[in-house]
């Protein structure tokens, strides 16, 4: 017996260093730096209201846990059953005590209660017209992006100058979903036959992931979208090269482009891509506008890289990625998804 | 009182231990039994989803179930947790010791809660055969419709939740009636309300609440149904329907619902933690008025869950302001169950354990809930593994935990044996390991970034290392909970009796008998005051005598009865013609035996 | 102990509050019912005015480039409603006549009773028929849905009312209700008191408010 309490007693003599080094590890897996999806690290004057309250909110429960979970702990123990022990005094409660601790829950809530109020009517404010308006639009399972001041329509990337409001009207075409810019707002349901609006003024440039938070069906797991802010100058000079049309190869008698051309030709016709995707700027049709996919980072709502292997990978059966996506894709040759893949990477 | 005692005299008086004694019996405590082991199965399906989603969720793009049935899964496990788990376990407990704890001799209509067994086990069921057709339901627990109506779901999986839980509707509503009735009405001689256990009061509040919220869940499912099976529009769009209407039924019903399924646990801790302190309860009255303002003002709280759907600044703050005042009463429960422990005599049995473990983390639970009663907060957390860890907090580490103290405090009066304290103990260790490694980091990934009901992630977003650390918690849950099967297991084959006041209880349920006979109590008793049991050892001056087992001769009991059964299949039968489209013929057989189950039902002597 | 046992042998009977335990049971159950009709009732205030198509409750609408009249016929419905309220009266004199014994006023009125009923129930019949006679089927739009739900469960919940007043009409003419057992219909009469009182809500909400 003196043997196991010794070697217990070595035992416990490592617990402290164990937690120590726990420490580090604790503060890694806490710091927004690594996590690119984030609501820690507000980048815009929405997100910094929403965290000025959770930080106000976290120092409060922080400091109520200690001092309540620690009564708790030193009732435990100051109480425990010990030989000789005296039977309890049958107390039965005390009004001044339970009124004490009524009433301070009560200041501390006060405490989180005002600048939530305040908060809540600040940001339900509508930003002026000078803001640059975006139509979200939600779909099973991407999102797609008008901007009615520019004239454009385009799906998977949300792109956004820095230093400028930035009012979103949302919407969706089939069920609801719900819009989420953590690094620069919070998020918003979407309805059908609805709008909602979320605004935000970014201050820094960066590409942000950001995915649906709305339970929206098969493929809920897979409908993200990248959040893309860049300098004003930036933001302006992408906005009108998007609006130029996309290259015409049914003309080019180049060798160089005789596989953009062949793509487009199956693009157009035997691919049957074209009953569902758009490849002008200002044209929604029922797919993704693909004007420009050939500059996108992403491919399939925000979930693959936009390589060739991927976007071939993609064409050939979406339903292996995503299984139940609505992307329907006729038989096609290895050799004629190359083209395809050609076509697309042309248009940027 | 002059007894001769039969020292083996069968415990019941409609005797037999068959399958046909269980399916025509009307005893309560059977009853209870018969909740708690279907209600424990039910756990185990609800674990076992639980454990392929973190599985699945253990490593970044993992195909270990595809999206759809990962969709199946999660719906399945809160469904199950919920309606098919907490709040049948916790209905064993009302069945079991509601009647016990008032000095009663069964519940006010015993036939009416073989009825409500039946109906939920056919619900149940039900719910649970989709699995059979590759249909589980899919829309997660709460339906939302737009995407639950026909266009969006056109298969079986959301006409086996909508019928299931209109099911489990009528078995709630049915048994909720029937405890208000026996809480008003079967009280020991003497027993004023303010005398009554705390487990019953919380359990009557709790029955309240059953009342008003099921009815508006049951018209949401209603509509829904309607909408799917005949083409109406009440949350079709194209129709002018809206689906935002659904929410609010919903929550309407969904946050009474939350306090259906923690009210009971907090009834079972506030008996626990007074028996192993040696301390009556701190604050009696406090602890039954600020449970029945929780539920109260947990009407008014609804739309807290809606915050993301733009409800307006004035609604928003509503309903913010609503929630926080519900910080306040359960802060003064939480204070009172200190003020409880606080100078006792704190023995560390397994329940005591359990209860102790159910406060810690129910303060985690509550504070993280005061933290998303903010709007601007909630925007960002709404929706992320934030709100699940939350949610656990307070539903497994504050239910569950209560639910197992009860369970290990409470069997030795069922079973009459006691469960093992080692395996105990090691069941609890584990349970808080297990439960902490599963669900603290979800905090943290949520705050992160990672959306709920997502089938996987991106490796991109780093959250492999906390969700790996959350998938090896929730395996050690797993075994915590094989250890208390084998200590089930092991305790059925002992052949150790229990005595009938294990603990050195202060409620009546310990002045008899263990397992109780049928009628309960010989004669009904008198009570005075609070800790009817407590009373009389100090007007004895110590302990009382172990009490004996004796002849119910001349003791009035209800005759066993299949009548509630047939009832019952005719209610589940003609539900069940709602699946797949509106079967005339199967509503007519359904209504048939229902009608057939009635009548006979009345005019039977009971 | 078997003689102690003996002597509470009817404490079956024994209410803490003397309330019987089946009278306070229906009234349990009618507060739940109350918030299964509010939730109905709401559904229908909520989608008031929001159709997208006719036909329309109050006003003219067009079919087809024709005007058509307004759907609900209020005369034959208020006359329906003064006939349930009617009901209410008639089976208190109908219990009155069972707790006092009198054979022949519990039998008259409770037939009484149960004649308003079945003619509610039949006016609610003709005016469903009615309805779809004039096109306005169930899906037809969001108006004839709330509607025909709503009123569709009140209904429902009359005819219930009905089978169960038979049923002790059946029990009384076999001469089984003595004064002691006026119970019986006591609690079939708050279950058809509180059918009525749901339908005044639903009479001026769906009827009368424009």
């Amino acid at each position: 017996m003196p043997d196991q309490t010794a070697s217990r007693r070595r035992l416990f003599r490592h617990v402290p260093a164990c937690l120590l080094a726990l420490i580090p590890l604790a503060l890694a897996a806490c710091s927004p730096d690594q996590y690119p999806q984030t609501t820690l690290h507000p980048r815009a004057d929405y997100a910094r209201e929403a965290d000025h309250i959770f930080r106000v909110t976290l120092i409060a429960a922080t400091v109520v846990f200690v001092l309540v979970e620690g009564a708790l702990l030193l009732a435990m123990w100051k109480f425990r059953n010990r030989p000789g022990a005296p039977e309890p005094v049958q107390t039965h409660g005390n009004t001044t005590l339970e009124i004490v601790w009524t009433i301070i829950p009560a200041f501390i809530l006060a405490m989180i209660a005002v600048p939530t109020v305040r908060t809540i009517f600040k940001t339900a404010t509508k930003p002026g017209s000078d803001a640059l308006q975006v139509e979200v639009i939600g779909h099973q399972w991407w999102w797609e992006f008008r901007y009615p001041q520019l004239g454009i329509t385009t799906a998977g990337e949300l792109k956004v100058p820095v230093g400028r409001t930035v009012n979103l009207e949302m919407t969706t075409k089939d069920v609801l979903h719900s819009f989420w810019v953590p690094a620069f707002a919070g998020k918003r349901d979407v309805f059908p036959n609805r709008f909602n609006n979320l605004w935000f003024k970014a201050e820094v440039a960066g590409n942000f992931p950001a995915q649906c938070v709305e339970f929206c069906g098969i493929q809920h797991g897979r409908m993200a979208y990248r959040i893309i802010s860049m300098d004003s100058t930036e933001f302006d000079a992408w906005a009108k090269d998007f609006n130029s049309p996309p290259p015409d190869f049914s003309t080019d008698t180049t060798a160089a482009n005789a596989q953009a051309k062949a793509g487009e030709a199956i693009f157009k016709g035997k691919g049957a891509c074209m009953g569902c995707h758009s490849m002008y700027p200002a044209l929604p049709l029922t797919g993704p506008n693909l004007h420009h996919i050939g500059t996108r980072s992403y491919i399939a709502a925000g979930t693959l890289h936009n390589t060739d292997e991927n976007l071939a990978r993609w064409i050939k059966n979406p339903q292996a990625w995503k299984q139940g996506s609505l992307m329907i894709v006729p038989p096609l040759t290895d050799e004629e998804i190359a083209s395809v893949v050609a076509y697309l990477r042309a248009n940027k | 009182m002059a007894t001769t005692a039969l020292e083996h005299a069968p415990a019941h008086t409609h005797g037999g231990t068959g399958l046909w004694s269980w399916i025509t019996t009307v005893d309560h405590k059977r009853i209870g039994i018969l909740y708690g082991a279907s209600a424990f199965l039910f756990f185990l399906m609800g674990g076992i989803e639980a454990l392929i989603i973190r599985l699945q969720l253990g490593s970044p793009n993992n195909t270990l179930v595809s999206p759809d049935v990962y969709n199946q899964l999660f719906t399945m496990h809160g469904t199950t947790m919920i309606f098919l788990g907490v709040m049948p376990l916790s209905a064993m407990f009302f069945n079991y010791f509601i009647p016990l704890q008032l000095g009663a001799r069964d519940v006010a209509f015993p036939r009416l809660n073989a009825f409500s067994y039946w109906v939920f086990l056919f619900g149940g069921l039900l719910i649970n055969v989709s699995w059979l057709f590759g249909a589980a339901p899919n829309g997660g627990w709460f339906g939302y419709a737009n995407l639950t109506t026909r266009q969006y779901s056109p298969g079986l999986n959301i006409d086996f939740w909508t019928v299931g839980l209109q099911i489990l509707g009528v078995a709630s509503l049915a048994a909720a009636v029937n405890f208000f009735v026996t809480v008003v009405n079967l009280r020991a001689p003497g027993m004023k309300m303010m005398h009554m256990p705390m487990f019953v009061w919380m359990s009557f509040i709790t029955q309240i609440l059953l009342l008003l919220s099921f009815p508006i869940i049951t018209v949401a499912l209603i509509l829904l149904m309607i909408d799917r099976t005949f083409g109406t529009h009440f949350f079709v769009p194209s129709g002018g329907g809206d689906p935002i209407l659904w929410q609010h039924l919903f929550w309407l019903f969904g946050h009474p619902e939350v306090y259906i399924l923690i009210l009971p646990s907090f009834g079972i801790v506030s008996e626990i933690l007074p028996v192993f302190s040696r301390k009556p309860l701190f604050g009696y009255a406090a602890m039954v008025f600020s449970g029945a303002f929780i539920a109260f003002v947990g009407f008014g709280v609804w739309a807290h869950h809606m915050f993301a759907t733009g409800m307006g600044p004035f609604a928003d703050a509503f309903f913010s302001l609503a929630t926080m005042i519900i910080a306040i009463p359960t802060g003064v429960k939480i204070f009172n169950w200190i003020g409880t422990v606080w100078g006792g005599r704190v023995e560390f049995k397994t329940p005591m354990m359990f209860a102790l473990g159910f406060i810690a983390m129910f303060i985690m639970g509550g504070l993280s809930g005061v933290m998303h009663s903010s709007p601007p907060a909630d925007l960002q957390q709404t929706d992320t593994y934030f709100i699940v860890a939350h949610f656990h907090y307070v539903l497994f580490g504050g239910a569950i935990f209560a639910i197992s103290g009860g369970a290990y405090y409470w069997w030795p009066k069922m079973f009459g044996k006691m469960l093992d304290e080692g395996l105990g103990k090691i069941h609890f260790w584990l349970m808080l390991i297990g439960f902490n490694l599963t669900f603290f980091p979800m905090h943290i990934v949520g705050l992160q970034g990672m959306p709920r009901r997502v089938y996987t992630y991106s490796d991109e977003l780093n959250f492999t290392l906390l969700n790996r650390l959350e998938t090896v918690g929730s395996l050690i849950l797993g075994l915590a909970f094989l250890v208390f099967i084998w200590n089930i297991l092991k305790t059925w084959k002992s052949d150790q009796k229990a005595p009938a006041d294990p603990w050195n209880g202060a409620t009546l349920e310990w002045a008899i008998p263990s397992p109780p006979q049928e009628f309960n109590f010989p004669t009904l008793p008198q009570v005075h005051g609070r800790d009817a049991l407590w009373e009389m050892k100090r007007e004895r001056g110590g302990s009382v005598p172990e009490p004996q087992r004796v002849s119910g001769a001349g003791i009035h009991m209800p005759n066993p009865s299949i009548k509630p059964f047939i009832a019952a299949l005719g209610v589940g039968i003609t539900l069940t013609g709602f699946i797949g489209g509106s079967h005339l013929p199967v509503h007519l057989v359904g209504l048939a035996i229902l009608f057939y189950g009635i009548y006979s039902w009345a005019f039977e002597p009971a | 102990m078997a003689d102690t046992a003996h002597a509470h042998a009817d404490d079956h009977h024994y209410t803490a509050t003397g309330i019987d335990n089946r009278k306070l049971a229906i009234w349990t159950f009618i507060g739940s019912e109350c918030m299964f009709f509010a939730s109905l009732i709401g559904t229908y205030l909520v989608y008031k005015g929001r159709d997208i198509v006719g036909p329309k409750p109050h006003a003219e609408w067009m079919l087809n480039g024709a005007p058509q009249e307004q759907m609900l016929e209020i005369p034959l419905v208020t006359f329906g409603t003064a006939l349930l309220l009617f009901s209410s009266f008639f089976i208190v004199l109908a219990l009155n006549g069972a707790q006092r014994g009198n054979r022949k006023q519990l039998i008259g009125w409770l037939i009484a009773t149960i004649f308003c009923g079945v003619f509610f129930v039949g006016m609610q019949v003709y005016e469903f028929s009615h309805f779809l006679h004039r096109g306005m089927g169930y899906t037809t739009n969001l108006f004839s849905s709330t509607f025909y739900t709503l009123t569709g469960f009140h209904g429902t919940h009359v005819t219930l009312g009905l089978i169960w007043l038979i049923s002790v009409l059946v029990v009384a003419l076999r001469g089984k209700l003595p004064p002691e057992k006026a119970l019986n219909l006591e609690i079939a009469a708050l279950y058809w008191h509180f059918v009525d009182v749901v339908w005044i809500v639903i009479f001026p909400v769906v009827y009368l408010i424009r």
